[in-house]
């Protein structure tokens, strides 16, 4: 199939760099001989909602992983919000203070409450005082609607309960970046809604999103753009109603073809 | 002249107790301080710090704790200094307590999921605080039974400090049971003191285990 330019394209890859909150250029990285990522550049806009799917190992969750450097990366750069990551101990320390990410499993620190875990990160790295951290913590808990679940530990919750809490202990550091690794997939399906429910929120208050999900519903109603990867490589990234409807690459539609028809 | 058995011979016996309880006191509160840093470092992300914490661990398993008295008793003097007995035993039990209380808690903080590590860093919380607010207390709570468990070992580990002749519980029963002829006695009172010392340690322990092996 041919790739035709139409008047309604939105530039695929070129918001142009000022108002670019995340920029890849030429990012490679190895496992030893194995390489997971091949020469990624990707330009993320403000506010620009992304969706990143691929098969397991594709290299998608190393790709957001990069972003707030819990991953490194051998060769190429990525500047988030302007900050060149890999310049300086000092810039990861910025940038992962201003981009928020909700894991898989969680994560919440289990010795602490619903709370504690959301007051901590605004204290020991905003340096704000007990009671003003107790009002942000408060805000977000609302915000994802659980308060008063604010006394309990995680254990005591159901996945879905720590997941949102999950998101309003990132947003107590008020981010301008939330990363999402896969955030329903060890969730009960009961559960996922509730979760997608509040990342749809996020969206719509012009959040910039990158989640790695299978929830094709959400990326089909929320998505500026939806990345396929596989085997490293971004293979295809478009908006989703062209993604869904049109895929151009043969890898890409052998993977919607598994995962939309189950 | 050979001395009865009496009450000032029990004691005696009993007056050396504080000493055992504060040598065991000071080497675990000095090795728990030490430790913490050999823990610290053992886990560190760079690997000399790594390689010299296990060195230090290495040695200190690998080596009897009368062996490593004898070497600080003895050591230290050809360094110039000379040590009392009691600095000695200190210095000793110390060191011993540090490597082994190390090595515990290394164990504890790499049981930590590395998710919890992960979330701190997303956060953006520095090193001191990943540990001091996320890693330790999980990790610690983790080793709470083990830990008890070596502070047991380490005040029946104090008796070997008789050798180099600082007079604490196993001493005072060794002066004992050489003027009264009844080495029997006072060492069974000697033995008898440390059980009761030791042996509810060890069950609180032993309770602590059954409790965490219960949460998770």
């Amino acid at each position: 199939m041919i790739e035709l330019a139409t008047p309604f394209a939105p530039p695929r890859d070129t918001p142009s760099t000022a108002d670019a909150m995340i920029v890849f250029e030429n990012v490679e990285k190895w496992y030893g001989s194995f390489q997971v990522l091949k020469n990624i550049n990707l330009t993320v806009a403000k506010g620009e909602k992304i969706v990143v799917c691929g098969p397991s190992g594709s290299g998608k969750s190393t790709l957001i992983r990069c972003i707030n450097r819990l991953e490194e990366y051998r060769s190429g750069r990525i500047l988030v919000d302007g900050i060149d990551l890999g310049a300086s101990a000092k810039n990861v320390e910025a940038v992962r203070a201003e981009v928020g990410m909700v894991f898989q499993q969680f994560n919440l620190f289990p010795h602490l409450t619903v709370m504690q875990n959301c007051m901590l990160a605004p204290m020991r790295v905003r340096g704000i005082g007990t009671s003003e951290a107790e009002a942000i913590a408060m805000k977000y808990l609302k915000r994802v609607r659980i308060p008063e679940q604010a006394g309990k530990y995680p254990a005591q919750l159901s996945g879905g309960q720590q997941q949102r809490v999950a998101i309003a202990r990132a947003l107590c550091m008020t981010p301008k970046i939330m990363l999402f690794d896969e955030p329903t997939s060890a969730l009960d399906p009961e559960m996922v809604k509730e979760v997608l429910d509040t990342m749809i929120s996020l969206a719509e208050e012009g959040m910039t999103m990158l989640c790695v999900t299978h929830e094709m519903g959400f990326a089909r109603s929320v998505a500026d753009r939806v990345i396929f990867m596989d085997r490293g490589e971004i293979v295809e990234m478009d908006r989703p109603d062209r993604f869904f409807a049109n895929p151009r690459n043969e890898r890409t539609r052998s993977f919607l073809g598994q995962i939309l028809n189950h | 002249m050979i001395r009865l058995f009496g009450s000032n011979e029990v004691l005696f016996i009993l007056a050396g107790i504080q000493w055992t309880l504060l040598l065991s006191l000071i080497a675990f509160t000095g090795g728990g301080v030490f430790g913490l840093i050999i823990a610290l470092s053992r886990t560190s992300t760079r690997a000399s710090l790594r390689s010299i914490a296990a060195g230090y661990i290495d040695f200190f398993q690998g080596t009897p704790l009368l062996m490593q008295l004898f070497l600080v008793f003895y050591g230290m003097p050809v360094f110039g200094v000379k040590v009392s007995p009691w600095t000695a035993v200190t210095i000793g039990l110390t060191l011993h307590a540090s490597a082994f209380l190390g090595e515990i808690w290394r164990g504890g903080i790499q049981a930590v999921p590395r998710g919890q590590t992960e979330a701190a860093r997303a956060l953006g919380l520095r090193y001191a605080s990943r540990m001091r607010d996320i890693v330790l207390p999980q990790a610690l709570r983790l080793s709470v039974a083990p830990t008890v468990g070596f502070l047991v070992q380490l005040i029946k580990g104090t008796s070997l400090a008789s050798i180099v002749g600082f007079v604490e519980l196993s001493r005072s029963a060794q002066i004992v049971a050489s003027t009264t002829y009844k080495p029997l006695l006072a060492y069974g009172l000697a033995a008898l003191l440390y059980f009761v010392i030791c042996f509810p340690l060890s069950r609180f322990s032993l309770r602590l285990e059954q409790r965490f092996a219960a949460k998770t």
